[in-house]
């Protein structure tokens, strides 16, 4: 689904990726993992082709990324912070988003689950955090794409919608997507994901499932594996 | 990119500021025609306001833009879509709704007027398309500076400082030139002077057709065969083209480059 070789980006003289090689298969639920400032972020936004790699080679779906846009029709991504144009009602943006990526009508099931419709006229510099993460993610899972990306998909969420968004997450993998999280909620990783990366200092400190994270580091639980590899590294 | 441009270009007809901008041209346009009370002397009145303001206005809807829709900017990324067409509609949707708001501003009053009936409507038309080529002009030159400063009051302290340089100081270094070396034949030298600056071809263009170059000696005699001829108004145009279309390439280029 995505290979990447050789992946390297500095900003200015801050190195955040140095080497990074990582083959994401068809299907299943994959984490990515690491500390504050580990590149997850800059990972995933390489793969959008937002941020643009000094060195390495990205392809999706087989399509080199470089100097193209199509492929990213393939990909449904969710940005860690919903900062929408501020002056837009909720019911202008999802119609502007379908205007750009072609129609769906999976709108209405998603803005019923996540009881958007009090919000659809208000405008989305007036909605509270949560309510704009949950037009968020209306707008990423509106399109059926093969791959999804979810930076931080839990921030702000109540109880509630974190079941339903949990419950969405399950559904798309059961159609067989490939599902890209990144989160610092490491119950939600356990409870989602079937393969884990953790980003150490720009490179690719492990891959695997938890179960072998698990054994790697000697530690009964997830938590308490994550927490050994950070220790070790940094002491 | 029409789509991105259809956004932009709604998204600021719906703001405030372009009425602000509208209803001021409005206000301009009605008070020199009843204060000159003759169409020809309101189109030079309003020449030296246009010239200055014009550029200014652009510089700062260009970077005020472009700043405040980094969040749909970033929204857009993330779609099928391409850089380049991503930032050219955003430029042409900031360029074309001040434009409107020049035109239809300006030209309300003036129709109304009369100026359909009157000799100068060639003047005036001049000044409106020398008006959009600045607004166009400056608003390019406005996403550059943006583009290439991630710091907000550095993005505007640049182009404020553009702004200054071309609409002023460039005119006063290059009267010092002139001033310094006023022994050696110079009509040349100020006529690609003048090439250089937007400002100051746009000013030039129109004071020539308005026919008051006598005022200005040898040197407007010079002008005056230059630019009073159909070719110094083509050239001139083509020169005010290359001045948009120099930057609006960089916006291409530098937004390819760009991390966000």
């Amino acid at each position: 689904m995505v290979s990447i070789q050789n992946l390297h980006k500095k900003f200015n003289k801050n190195v955040v990726l140095s080497g990074v090689d990582l083959n994401i298969s068809d299907g299943g639920i994959f984490a990515v993992l690491g500390p504050n400032g580990s590149g997850k972020t800059t990972l995933i936004k390489s793969i959008l082709g937002m941020v643009i790699p000094n060195e390495g080679e990205i392809t999706v779906l087989g399509e080199n990324i470089k100097k193209n846009s199509d492929y990213r029709r393939q990909i449904d991504y969710l940005p860690q912070i919903a900062n929408f144009p501020s002056n837009l009602k909720v019911k202008e943006l999802i119609r502007m988003i379908k205007d750009l990526r072609g129609n769906t009508d999976e709108d209405q099931y998603l803005i019923e689950l996540f009881k958007l419709e009090p919000f659809l006229d208000k405008k989305l510099g007036n909605l509270s955090g949560g309510t704009k993460q949950k037009v968020n993610i209306v707008l990423t899972f509106m399109f059926n794409s093969p791959l999804i990306i979810l930076d931080e998909p839990t921030t702000g969420l109540d109880p509630i919608s974190l079941i339903r968004l949990k419950e969405l997450i399950q559904k798309e993998k059961a159609k067989g997507k490939t599902i890209l999280i990144t989160s610092h909620i490491m119950s939600f990783v356990e409870e989602m994901s079937d393969e884990i990366v953790f980003l150490l200092e720009g490179k690719i400190y492990f891959k695997g499932t938890i179960s072998a994270l698990k054994t790697k580091t000697n530690q009964p639980d997830f938590e308490h594996a994550i927490a050994s590899i950070l220790i070790d590294n940094h002491a | 990119m029409l789509k991105i441009l259809k956004y932009s270009f709604y998204d600021l007809m719906r703001s405030r500021w372009s009425y602000v901008y509208f209803a001021f041209y409005l206000l301009l346009g009605v008070v020199l025609l009843f204060l000159n009370n003759d169409l020809s002397k309101a189109v030079i009145t309003l020449m030296n306001v246009i010239i200055v303001l014009v550029p200014l206005i652009g510089t700062i809807f260009g970077v005020m833009y472009y700043y405040n829709s980094k969040e749909f900017t970033e929204l857009l990324l993330a779609q099928p879509l391409k850089r380049s067409s991503i930032f050219l509609g955003q430029y042409l949707g900031v360029a074309l709704s001040l434009s409107m708001s020049l035109i239809l501003g300006l030209g309300l009053p003036f129709v109304f007027y009369g100026l359909f009936e009157s000799s100068a409507i060639w003047d005036f038309s001049l000044l409106l398309i020398t008006g959009t080529f600045l607004t166009f002009i400056f608003t390019a030159l406005a996403f550059n500076i943006a583009l290439s400063n991630e710091n907000k009051i550095k993005g505007f302290g640049y182009a404020i400082l553009l702004w200054l340089f071309l609409a002023i100081i460039y005119d006063g270094i290059f009267l010092m030139t002139l001033i310094m070396f006023e022994d050696y034949p110079l009509d040349k030298l100020s006529l690609v002077g003048t090439m250089l600056n937007p400002i100051d071809l746009s000013r030039t263009l129109i004071l020539l057709k308005l026919d008051i170059s006598a005022l200005l000696g040898y040197t407007g005699a010079v002008f005056k065969q230059f630019f009073g001829t159909n070719i110094g108004l083509i050239v001139s145009l083509i020169m005010l083209s290359v001045w948009v279309v120099i930057p609006v390439l960089r916006i291409m280029f530098k937004s390819k480059k760009k991390d966000f």
